[in-house]
């Protein structure tokens, strides 16, 4: 199949409709209101519902319904449309609903600005809302990749019932690129949900809750989370490594940003610094294995983010105090170029040469 | 690699000509990477792209020192040539601009493109004027790839098809001639 140019926005949309979404419920915030655009069109002509709810809090708590009667759900938001569905997600987290949750980050704290972020890596990797609970965080750095992993998702989420996040920064959403998109895949190819709240009675009555209230019950209920999200620790970790094999230097970065690494690189490399790049695919789980295998070469470590400095928490428990691991970043909309973050390389180098 | 940072006013088809680039460059089995500043910008406001077709992967899709600078309006001009890249070039819209550049290390085109625009048959095909002038100096696309995405583009309006091309034809002989 041939290449076709398509925005960010609506490359989530086809990779969701084309792996089974058939719901889709959300509510308007720049910069993805092209997601709910694109899904008003697309979604009845795929036999789907579009719901265009009356807030965050009612999108994620229609996706809770939706996922739990079987059908494959999305909802999308951007920052603070996030930090509302952050009830919801914890619910469906206990339920172990599975369901994909786009979160194209915009500038914050609070209102914050429209323009690119990615300021919502604690809340999308930590567990943004109450309880013990992880989602499965996957990071997209094109418009290729916001199709093929928003179609990822829904297998994941499906495969480990816990709930999957596309986190990507305003960039992406925007940004128009080639794509091939996959084939659609009919509903009778997706299994089965022996689990689903899909109108059984007597014998076949199924239930969904979050309301566990016998500790004797919770404690083996979160118990099972646990080892769910230590499986897909062991199955699902991903990562780019971009000339790391030989680095003095490893430039971290995920979505948009990671990309801007990668040039700063190349400029690096061809002024003599040996530059690589890590760049993780899934920020929840972590790939921490590929720093802890860098560290044995590296000098030094650099994290790159639209942020005032949160994924480099994970890098430094990756990294494990082997090597110093340093920080740029840039807030408030404002993208970093490759000069900056060659120069926050050479910086970096200098400081670990001196001994600092 | 060729990086080109489109700006003008909203509604001067800056984006449309932007999207046209990256198509044409996909057209001719390119990279692309099409990137809109979306700023909170309304009707009459500044509106501007980065566009790069290359024959690589595109690592960062940002345009931050663009090889070619397209200006449709005198603030675009003035605010983006600083950025442009040594050796770059600037095409700027003679008819809402002045063309003072204040260096001496780029090359600048000055196209009057929404009076070749009126003469093609409608000012809002300045920016296919524009398009002219860019592939006549950097060859960045091929003559075909415009025309059929043009087409395309206005499948179900012969008249805006042959104005498109007439200015876009326009645009090209302006600086040929020169």
């Amino acid at each position: 199949m041939s290449k076709i140019l398509l925005h960010g926005t609506e490359a989530i949309c086809e990779g969701a409709i084309r792996n089974g979404c058939r719901a889709f419920f959300g509510y308007p915030i720049t910069p993805q209101n092209e997601v709910p655009e694109y899904m008003s069109v697309y979604m009845p002509k795929v036999g789907g519902v579009f719901v265009q709810a009356e807030s965050e809090v009612a999108a994620i708590n229609m996706v809770y319904g939706a996922g739990g009667a079987g059908v494959r759900a999305m909802t999308s938001s951007s920052s603070p449309g996030v930090s509302l569905k952050q009830e919801g997600i914890s619910y469906i987290a206990c339920a172990r609903i599975p369901c994909v949750v786009v979160n194209i980050m915009r500038a914050g704290p609070g209102l914050g600005g429209i323009l690119p972020a990615q300021g919502d890596y604690f809340q999308a990797t930590k567990g943004g809302g109450h309880g013990d609970y992880h989602l499965i965080v996957l990071a997209p750095s094109s418009v290729q990749e916001a199709c093929d992993f928003t179609y990822r998702a829904f297998d994941l989420s499906d495969k480990y019932r816990v709930p999957a996040m596309i986190l990507a920064d305003g960039m992406i959403g925007q940004l128009m690129e080639p794509v091939e998109l996959p084939p659609m895949r009919p509903l009778s190819d997706i299994p089965k949900k022996d689990w689903a709240t899909d109108g059984g009675y007597g014998e076949d009555r199924r239930v969904l809750n979050s309301l566990i209230i016998k500790p004797e019950e919770l404690e083996p209920h979160v118990n099972e989370l646990k080892k769910t999200y230590d499986l897909i620790a062991e199955n699902e970790k991903l990562c780019e490594k971009y000339m790391t094999e030989d680095a003095e230097i490893i430039l971290t970065a995920y979505g948009t940003v990671a990309r801007i690494c990668k040039s700063a690189a190349n400029i690096l490399r061809k002024q003599g610094i040996r530059a690589g790049v890590i760049r993780p695919i899934t920020l929840y789980p972590f790939p921490s294995e590929a720093f802890s295998e860098a560290a044995e070469t590296a000098e030094a470590f650099l994290s790159v983010e639209l942020s005032l400095g949160q994924m480099i928490e994970d890098v430094r428990l990756a990294v494990n105090g082997k090597k110093p691991v340093y920080f740029y970043g840039r807030t408030g909309g404002n993208v970093m170029d490759e000069e900056e973050v060659v120069k926050a390389a050479k910086n970096a180098l200098l400081k670990v040469r001196a001994g600092e | 690699m060729i990086k080109i940072l489109l700006a003008g006013q909203g509604g001067q088809g800056v984006l449309s000509a932007g999207k046209i680039l990256a198509e044409c460059g996909l057209k001719e089995g390119k990279e692309v990477s099409y990137l809109p500043a979306y700023g909170p910008e309304m009707r009459g406001g500044t509106a501007n792209c980065s566009v790069i077709i290359s024959e690589e992967p595109i690592a960062s899709p940002l345009c931050n020192e663009p090889d070619v600078l397209i200006a449709m309006n005198g603030p675009s001009f003035h605010k983006f040539t600083p950025r442009v890249k040594k050796g770059g070039i600037v095409i700027v819209n003679g008819s809402m601009s002045d063309c003072y550049a204040g260096r001496d290390d780029i090359t600048v085109y000055d196209v009057a493109a929404n009076d070749i625009a009126m003469e093609a048959g409608d000012i809002r095909s300045a920016n296919n004027v524009i398009m002219g002038v860019l592939v006549a100096v950097t060859k960045a696309v091929k003559d075909k790839s415009v025309i059929g995405c043009l087409n395309e583009k206005f499948i179900g309006k012969p008249a805006l098809m042959e104005i498109n091309e007439r200015a876009f034809r326009m645009g090209k002989e302006a600086v040929i001639s020169d």
